[in-house]
């Protein structure tokens, strides 16, 4: 291993540093604002150790099983970007609880880590090791609050079924290898390059990595332990579990289908779309349906994750790939901003609640316009965002997704999504409704130092990239442009 | 510069009118007065502004008196393109007289959060006003949906018994119908893309490429849905009676006097230059759907006890004059539309306003629990008179110029969807006249079902807003060639583009 192998992992070593050093800090004094304080500076570092690297350093293998390259460093920056407010918010809302909750940003670093090895993985395994980083930590963070029934519930229910899907995915990833002869996504691709049609092997063994993949960006029908999930864990596990964990997880079905080129198998293609359609069809109908907001939320981000596939689909039609892989990127960087301002109103929220669940009955946030201004006016340009009205970033990610289709040809799907984002208005005004409604409790909401300035930063980034998108446009125009 | 001079003073003026509310509950609504006046004001020196004369395509140049073009989003060729001419003026200046009046008309009536209505009312206006003057199909895409928002707190926060149906409904078929249009916009662009090499959403740059004729008509149909939508023509006009019936004075007013002449706007100036054969090739059905619009809203109208929801059913029947005209596309029936869509703007935001007054006073919009208002509230029951002549069409106001061009116009083209259309200056009359003999006119019944509430008339504030628009409706129905000056060299250039050879009437106009 020489110099260059390491400054090009710098982002990696860096969090792992820090996850070291948060740690002793652990040992030495339980202080929440001290840990979450090193977690934040540690954070920022990581970000700065990518920004040296993507200026520094030409894309580059260190040793097959990780790629560093502009891809990579994209994601990553996305994801420490959003672990970053999910930290400040998980400290406004275990701040208050009194109980030792130091280790939970701990787990939240590792997870991170996780993420970031899941965008630099070209093999699967370091695919393998990131994505089980992930899930262990995500089972503790979900688990975290040991006082109620239903966090547990949703850990082992989490714990159970995702041990399942990762054994579909070894599975598949079995049968690809023994066709290929390679774990690595270039060694299969090339492997494979000389195929017209997919062997019978390697349909199985693409059908089972992408069951597996798709239970883990909980993609209809592999969807059922979504809503679940999300209602019982802490508020600020599920921003995470909905962004970082998938947001990895999509960094990696994205490179290896544009290495692998799976584009080019119409089995595979058609199945895809089919998960695309269902899962925009039945998270949208099903997120009608509830009177939770986290439920709501958790139906409405299949529908979202069936979106991306659209975009990520558009990249099988000729031509179209440069253009899809950026539609992708950009929706998948509104999902971020949004759900995680979505979930950090539910956190801030929650933060002062006595009661084992998450404060998130829609009839709790009945009359919020007129009882946190502020609070309702950021939840609601998160759920506009969410349902694609301009001003907000979702409006652009929702009008990439469309360019995307449109080039493609991807008519049914589009079709598709106009539905969709038409039942999926429905619910969002009805919560943008109830809270124009008269107050019927009086109770005193704290909107916490941290948690309110990390959804403040949230909603400006909303409304900003809503607004002059171009800067982040560019970066993935570029980014798709060294993918291809 | 003066476009979004404008709009940054409505943008401004609302934000600041919400941020003091807290400090003071009277100051919002003037500093609407003052940020509209202050708009009318930045719209004057456009009146006699010098004329550039820029190429839409095939060799035809349109008039425009401003133009911008700054780069937005360069990925894809989005740019911030304002663009204003005769007729986005036109639509600009009835946008921010309108807004005048529906300040005044909520003037006393909006008890909650004062501010914020004022915020959601000078967004509106300035959603409209972008809508109007953005030649980008992506921007005009944007503003198109930026309105929407804002209305629907307006109805959803301050409407009557029904607000949540009533916004959601609005809402949804609005958005719905607008995403339609941006496939089609994505796949013109597209396309456009794929023959010339150059990605932009450029209106100038879009106007007049052949298509394949298959494709053109899909297109033309998605930008169709939504500007039918908004219109409404028959039968996607179920949102309206329901919102209009629901949202606050104000906003009706807002609603039918601007927002439904956004979707004739859309017509005039995308659907049909852009897609000339497509549009020939439906001009029948759309005429039809304008025809039984007109008489289908006048029976309806004519079935309601609900006052307000009159009005909108009425809205309904006004507007299919609209659609039939636009459709017929003869350089009169054009004239005639944007007559008719200045004059409906008048007249009905008029009418809205004072069932708004009717309801304030009464607390009740049903026209069975009113009667024999006229003694106690003379002026009002005058200027009610004025306006429900008006809009059935007497000759004389502004509607019947509007309505006669239009039958005049479509008559060279459809002879039997005119006389249908024409059918509807009767059934509009019964409806009107109607009203007017429930609420007005007849035995006072009121006093014995409200306990004897008080009836006062119009006041100061309600004259000053109701006295400019029946002289705007005097002048354009006696004098209407101004507004055809104005208009008129735009839409030669519009017709003359689309190459339509419909030279059947004796060239009465320069």
């Amino acid at each position: 291993m020489i110099t260059t192998d390491l400054l090009a992992l710098l982002p990696i070593i860096t969090l792992t540093g820090v996850i070291l050093v948060v740690m002793m800090v652990i040992a030495f004094a339980r202080n929440l604002a001290l840990t979450c304080l090193c977690c934040s500076i540690g954070l920022a570092l990581t970000l700065a150790a990518i920004a040296w690297v993507s200026i520094n350093l030409e894309p580059q293998y260190v040793t097959p099983l990780i790629v560093v390259d502009e891809y990579a460093l994209l994601f990553s920056s996305i994801i420490v970007i959003g672990a970053f407010f999910i930290c400040l918010l998980a400290y406004s809302y275990h701040a208050d609880r009194g109980e030792n909750q130091d280790e939970y940003l701990m787990l939240m670093l590792l997870s991170t880590l996780g993420g970031i090895i899941l965008a630099h993985s070209a093999h699967f395994a370091s695919f393998i090791l990131g994505l089980e980083l992930v899930g262990v930590s995500l089972y503790a963070m979900i688990s975290y609050p040991v006082r109620g029934f239903f966090s547990l519930e949703a850990a082992l229910k989490y714990l159970i079924l995702s041990g399942v899907s990762s054994a579909t995915l070894l599975f598949g990833i079995a049968f690809l290898f023994a066709v290929t002869g390679s774990l690595s996504f270039q060694g299969m691709a090339d492997a494979t390059a000389h195929m017209e049609h997919a062997s019978v092997f390697v349909l199985i063994g693409a059908t089972f990595v992408l069951a597996g993949i798709a239970f883990k960006l909980s993609l209809a029908p592999f969807h059922m332990w979504t809503p679940d999930v999300y209602e019982g864990a802490p508020a600020p596990t599920t921003a995470f579990l909905a962004t970082v964990s998938k947001g990895g997880i999509f960094a990696v079905l994205l490179r290896f289908f544009v290495s692998f080129d799976g584009f080019r198998f119409e089995a595979i293609l058609e199945s895809l779309f089919w998960v695309a359609l269902l899962s925009i069809l039945v998270g949208n109908i099903l997120a009608l349906m509830q009177d939770k907001i986290k439920r709501v939320l958790a139906y409405s981000s299949i529908a979202h994750i069936g979106y991306l596939l659209v975009g990520f689909l558009a990249a099988s039609a000729v031509g179209g790939k440069q253009l899809a892989i950026e539609a992708s990127m950009f929706f998948l960087i509104a999902y971020f901003v949004t759900t995680i301002g979505a979930f950090g109103v539910v956190t801030i929220m929650s933060g002062s609640t006595e009661s084992e669940h998450d404060t998130d009955q829609l009839s709790q946030y009945e009359g919020l316009f007129w009882r946190r201004p502020l609070l309702a006016t950021f939840f609601s340009a998160m759920l506009l965002s969410l349902a694609g009205i301009p001003l907000t970033v979702g409006f652009i990610g929702k009008f990439y997704i469309f360019a995307a289709g449109v080039q493609s040809g991807l008519w049914q799907l589009l079709a598709a999504v106009v539905v969709g984002s038409g039942i999926g208005l429905y619910y969002y005004l009805r919560i943008i409704f109830s809270m124009t409604k008269q107050p019927v409790s009086e109770d005193e909401i704290d909107i916490p130092l941290a948690g309110g300035w990390a959804l403040g930063m949230v909603s400006v980034l909303l409304v900003v990239l809503g607004v002059y998108p171009t800067p982040v446009v560019e970066w993935v125009t570029s980014v798709a442009r060294a993918l291809t | 510069m003066t476009m979004i001079l404008i709009m940054l003073t409505l943008f401004i003026g609302g934000l600041a009118a919400w941020m003091i509310e807290g400090w003071n509950r009277d100051l919002p609504r003037w500093i609407s007065i003052a940020s509209i006046t202050l708009a009318a004001l930045l719209l004057v020196p456009l009146l006699d502004a010098p004329v550039e004369m820029l190429p839409l395509a095939h060799g035809v140049s349109a008039p425009w008196l401003e133009y911008i073009n700054v780069p937005w989003i360069p990925r894809f060729g989005i740019s911030f393109v304002f663009a204003i001419d005769g007729l986005s003026l036109l639509l600009v200046a009835l946008t921010i007289f309108l807004g005048f009046v529906a300040v005044l008309s909520s003037w006393s009536e909006i008890e909650k959060r004062p501010g914020f209505f004022q915020f959601n009312l000078m967004w509106t206006l300035a959603g409209v006003v972008g809508v109007f003057v953005s030649l980008d199909l992506f921007l005009f895409f944007f503003f198109w949906e930026v309105m929407l928002i804002p209305m629907y707190l307006l109805i959803a926060i301050w409407g009557h018994e029904k607000k949540s149906y009533a916004a959601m409904k609005f809402f949804l078929f609005t958005q719905v119908s607008g995403l339609i249009m941006l496939v089609a916009i994505l796949a013109l662009v597209l396309v456009h893309y794929s023959q010339s090499g150059v990605l932009t959403f450029n209106y100038f740059d879009l106007l007049g490429h052949s298509i394949d004729p298959d494709l053109a008509f899909w297109m033309m149909c998605g930008f169709f849905v939504a500007f039918v939508v908004k219109l409404p023509g028959f039968p996607f006009h179920s949102w309206l009676p329901d919102a209009h019936t629901q949202a606050p004075t104000a906003a009706s007013v807002l609603l039918a006097g601007i927002l439904l002449k956004t979707g004739a706007y859309g017509l005039i100036r995308f659907t049909v230059p852009l897609f000339p054969d497509a549009a020939a090739e439906i001009s029948t059905l759309a005429m039809s759907l304008g025809a039984i619009g007109i008489l289908y809203g006048a029976l309806l109208a004519f079935g309601q006890s609900d006052f307000k929801r009159l009005v909108a059913y009425s809205s309904v029947s006004h507007m299919g004059f609209v659609l039939v005209g636009v459709f017929a596309w003869t350089e009169l029936s054009i004239q005639g539309s944007v007559m008719q869509m200045v004059a409906h703007g008048f007249s009905t935001a008029a009418l809205f306003m004072i069932a708004g007054a009717l309801q304030h006073r009464l607390h009740t919009r049903n026209m069975n629990e009113m009667g024999g208002l006229w003694q106690e509230a003379p002026r009002m029951g005058a200027i009610a008179m004025f306006f429900i002549v008006a809009s059935l069409g007497m000759p004389g106001l502004g509607n019947f110029v509007g309505e006669f061009l239009i039958l005049l116009g479509a008559f060279a083209v459809n002879k039997w969807i005119t006389i249908l259309a024409t059918l509807g200056l009767v059934t509009g009359a019964m409806y009107a006249l109607m009203s007017l003999q429930k609420v007005f006119q007849g035995e006072r019944e009121y006093p014995h079902k409200n306990g004897g509430i008080s009836m006062p008339d119009f006041g100061m504030r309600e004259m000053i807003a109701m006295i400019p628009m029946m002289i705007g409706l005097i002048y354009i129905g006696v004098y209407p060639q101004p507004v055809f000056d104005l208009v008129n060299p735009v839409l030669a250039s519009l017709y003359e583009l689309t190459g339509t050879n419909n030279k059947t009437w004796v060239g009465v106009l320069p």
